[in-house]
């Protein structure tokens, strides 16, 4: 076998693992969701299928696989249909850069980060055809909501990142953690400025409270996932939480020394850092009301998105004093 | 290049069936974008016509109808069809029933405030966990009225001329347990959403209801309060044992939704309050007076008494026959709601949940 | 003021437009419904239409207004008496907004016109609906129970 096809399959090998990881990692985050939530409000949430309900995602899985596909009336039916996709599929590719450990990753792009922010931006692409194909009045709200919101919240998310870039020095992920060798980076002051805009930015890229408008159930039903059902639905929700899981593990690569860390093997680290991050946005979630349109919107451009250009300013401010 | 863009009004058909509309009502919104330029409300999905209903049963018989007004809040109905229908018959309840009235109306008061406050949460995006706290707070009245006639959401427990059981001790120790829980529990409810910054920014300014517009709009209760009226027929026209005790009438200063779900909160204070004095002072007694089964109403009454919800009327129109001649019921959700679409025209959709959920409407009483 | 000095002041204000005096309120009549009911928001302060219905008395009908005033902290029911063959009146919903429900439901439920009414639509029957279930005369078609013995 030559070495060109030997490095093929252990591509392709890499990256089964990460899709097994993707379908797991959803389902887990799904179970633990419910248990969160339950925690919070005083009840236990799902307990019959399997040890505390860790079974109950499995069982969904089956459920949304056999039910019917219901294309509604009107519809748009190669936007509506391939909408899915369109949001479900750039969540996986995410994966390719995503650093478990030093040698646990599919592939280390040079451009790493980069690649991982333009892809995510597509899956807006996917909710607001969704929002426009399924020929119903709360999903078109729902899209555009969702396009304004994922748009105006992409710009501080990214300045955020830069910050990460400047004092690393590099794109690729595990450059980034490899610079933070020496101290995490959200010790740093900017950092850790850069490290709360970013969170917030990345909560309200993900829709979920206190930013979550495009699918605010009180007013607009579901947001632009009304109109779907069976396989359909769980490619939106399984993508949903998939997403939930990159914005941590970014936040954990970038800002918490990704799988850096004393004893327990690397993998371990990433995941327990990533996992502290998001219980913490489940916290939020199960706690926070929504904020309105206009306000997410303002606080976004007013208030984010200048804060984070100044941290890019003072950043290179200080790079330039070190030298 | 001039070009021009052609736009239309979006109507959205808001309920029946939608999240938010607190059952089922059926909101016709017309959208430019997300700003509401016109909306007509559409009610009757509930309409059992209890009025007419009244005019063939005999008054001690309407007792358990009275339950299916405001469900959420029946003792509170109840005690307001038998106070009217007692003042028409000239009766009077003793004073044990008279303590009672009060301290189940006011349990009933602090349950049905509980739900305003967490469906108004829950209308503003906080999921379910101000729900979930009020429902564990008022499983406990619940339980109380439970225990004291074995229903927990239409009790038929206030009866014309009395009320249908009598206060045990085992229950006496659970409504003090509970005063003294709950007192400490709305703190909880202060850190949830009283002090939440985003709750504030989401319903201060909202669906301003003034001075001027709650007295032309009939708007009564909580959200007449809210607009500064310091007006509560428990103050103003006591009835039961009501000038006994001292309690506050909370009002508010702008009027808009913050400020009604700040007075019902300082509400519940006021209930537990009352509930305390009547528990302390409730005297000996039967609780049930000797009255007839049968009563044969003559000339016509009018009567309002203070539900959660606002000013509850019953006018009763007798002619010395068993039945009613007329029965009608003045509930404070009907005129509430008949407020909604000048409140909200001009607010986007957001808002526009959020001043419907802050004036806490029952379906059920709307359409009776 | 108490109710006797309202019903002082209408009939000085109004001549002939009381018709009869009731424990409550009076009864008006009703070519002056308009001028009576303009007299007691704008000159009388009765800033509030608490309750507004009707009662089916068989050869007319009452329309019933339940009008509060929170200067004077007073209610005072004002009756209009409608000829069967005339079910018209005056809409007071230029006075008080809370009319304009409430009028609705009465024209629903008992076939009074309210004249000037905006927007004079069912509310709580379906709109093709033709009766009015709250007449006397309203044959349902449920079984009507037997008075109690």
């Amino acid at each position: 076998m030559t070495p060109f096809l030997m490095e093929m399959a252990w591509l392709v090998l890499k990256g089964v693992m990460a899709l097994t990881f993707i379908a797991v990692s959803a389902m887990f985050l799904i179970w633990l969701e419910r248990k969160v939530s339950a925690r919070i409000q005083n009840r236990v949430g799902p307990m019959i299928t399997g040890f505390h309900g860790a079974l109950q995602s499995v069982a969904d899985t089956v459920k949304l696989l056999l039910k019917e596909n219901i294309v509604p009336t009107g519809a748009d039916f190669w936007v509506w249909w391939l909408a899915p996709f369109f949001v479900a599929v750039p969540a996986i590719m995410v994966f390719v850069c995503m650093p478990f450990g030093p040698s646990a990753i599919v592939c280390d792009l040079n451009v790493g980060i980069l690649f991982m922010c333009s892809v995510t931006s597509v899956s807006v692409l996917g909710i607001f055809m969704a929002g426009w194909g399924s020929s119903n009045k709360y999903s078109l709200l729902g899209g555009m909501r969702s396009a304004a919101q994922i748009i105006s919240y992409e710009v501080p998310l990214l300045l955020s990142i830069l910050v990460v870039v400047m004092e690393a020095g590099t794109l690729s992920m595990q450059g980034i953690v490899h610079a933070q060798e020496a101290g995490w980076f959200f010790l740093k002051p900017n950092l850790l400025v850069a490290f709360i805009i970013y969170i917030i930015s990345a909560t309200a890229e993900v829709n979920r409270v206190p930013f979550d408008i495009p699918e605010a159930e009180s007013e607009l039903v579901a947001g632009y996932h009304t109109e779907y059902s069976g396989m359909k639905f769980a490619m939106f929700f399984v993508a949903e939480y998939t997403n939930f899981f990159i914005i941590a593990g970014i936040a954990a690569t970038l800002f918490l020394g990704g799988w850096l860390g004393p004893l327990a093997p690397s993998p371990v680290w990433f995941l327990l850092k990533a996992y502290g991050i998001i219980f913490f946005l489940m916290w939020v979630r199960w706690t926070l009301p929504r904020l309105r349109m206009d306000q997410m919107m303002s606080f976004a451009w007013k208030g984010l998105t200048p804060v984070a250009l100044l941290n890019v300013l003072v950043t290179g401010w200080l790079l330039v004093i070190k030298g | 290049m001039k070009t021009t863009m052609v736009t239309e009004e979006l109507i959205v058909n808001m309920g029946p069936q939608h999240p938010s509309t607190h059952g089922v009502l059926y909101l016709e919104l017309k959208l430019n974008g997300e700003i509401i330029t016109d909306c007509r409300p559409h009610i009757g999905y509930l309409h059992r016509s209890i009025e007419k209903i009244a005019e063939n049963r005999s008054l001690v018989q309407f007792v358990p109808f009275t339950d299916r007004l405001d469900y959420l809040a029946s003792m509170n109905d109840n005690l307001g069809f038998c106070l009217a229908a007692e003042k028409l018959l000239q009766l009077e309840a003793p004073a044990r029933a008279q303590y009672l009235r009060v301290i189940v109306a006011e349990l009933n008061r602090i349950a049905s405030h509980l739900l305003a406050i967490s469906t108004f949460a829950q209308d503003l995006g906080a999921y379910a966990t101000p729900l979930f706290f009020a429902m564990r707070d008022r499983q406990k009245v619940v339980q109380i009225f439970d225990e004291l006639c074995g229903q927990r959401l239409t009790y038929n427990y206030i009866r014309i001329g009395g009320v249908a059981g009598d206060l045990t001790p085992d229950i006496a120790r659970t409504i003090n347990e509970f005063v003294l829980y709950f007192r400490k529990m709305i703190n909880d409810y202060d850190d949830l959403l009283t002090h939440n910054i985003i709750f504030k920014v989401r319903s201060k300014g909202i669906g301003i209801i003034s001075k001027e517009f709650a007295l032309d709009y009939a708007v009564t209760g909580p959200s007449l309060r809210a607009s500064g009226v310091k007006w509560d027929v428990r103050k103003d026209e006591p009835y039961l044992v009501y000038d006994k005790f001292d309690f506050d009438v909370p009002v508010g200063a702008n009027g808009d939704a913050w400020d009604r779900y700040s007075v019902r909160i300082q509400e519940m204070r006021e209930s537990l309050r009352i509930i305390e004095q009547a528990m302390g002072a409730i005297p000996e007694g039967d609780p049930v007076a000797k009255v007839n089964k049968v009563f044969r109403p003559s000339g016509e009454v009018y009567m309002r008494t203070e539900s959660p919800r606002g000013d509850l009327g019953f006018y009763i129109v007798g002619t010395g026959d068993v039945f009613p001649y007329r029965l009608k019921i003045r509930t404070p959700s009907f005129s509430n709601i008949a407020a909604l679409p000048a409140l909200i025209k001009g607010l986007n959709v957001s808002d526009a949940v959020c001043a419907l959920g802050s004036l806490d409407i029952v379906m059920g009483e709307i359409d009776r | 003021m108490d109710l006797a000095a309202l019903v002082q002041e209408l009939q000085a204000s109004i001549p002939g437009a009381v018709i009869e005096s009731l424990p409550t309120g009076v009864v008006i009549k009703k070519e002056d419904a308009a001028k009576a009911f303009s007299l007691l928001k704008n000159e009388l302060s009765f800033e509030s239409l608490q309750c507004l219905t009707a009662v089916d008395r068989k050869e007319t009908i009452e329309v019933v207004y339940h009008v509060y005033s929170f200067t004077h902290r007073l209610m005072a029911t004002l009756k209009v008496v409608l000829p069967m063959d005339d079910l018209n009146v005056a809409s007071v919903t230029g006075l008080w907004s809370s009319a304009d429900w409430f009028e609705r439901e009465v024209y629903d439920l008992f076939g009074v016109r309210f004249e000037g009414h905006p927007d004079l639509r069912r509310i709580l029957n379906p709109d093709g609906w033709t009766d009015h279930p709250l007449r006397k005369d309203f044959k349902g078609a449920g079984v009507v129970p037997k008075p109690v013995k």
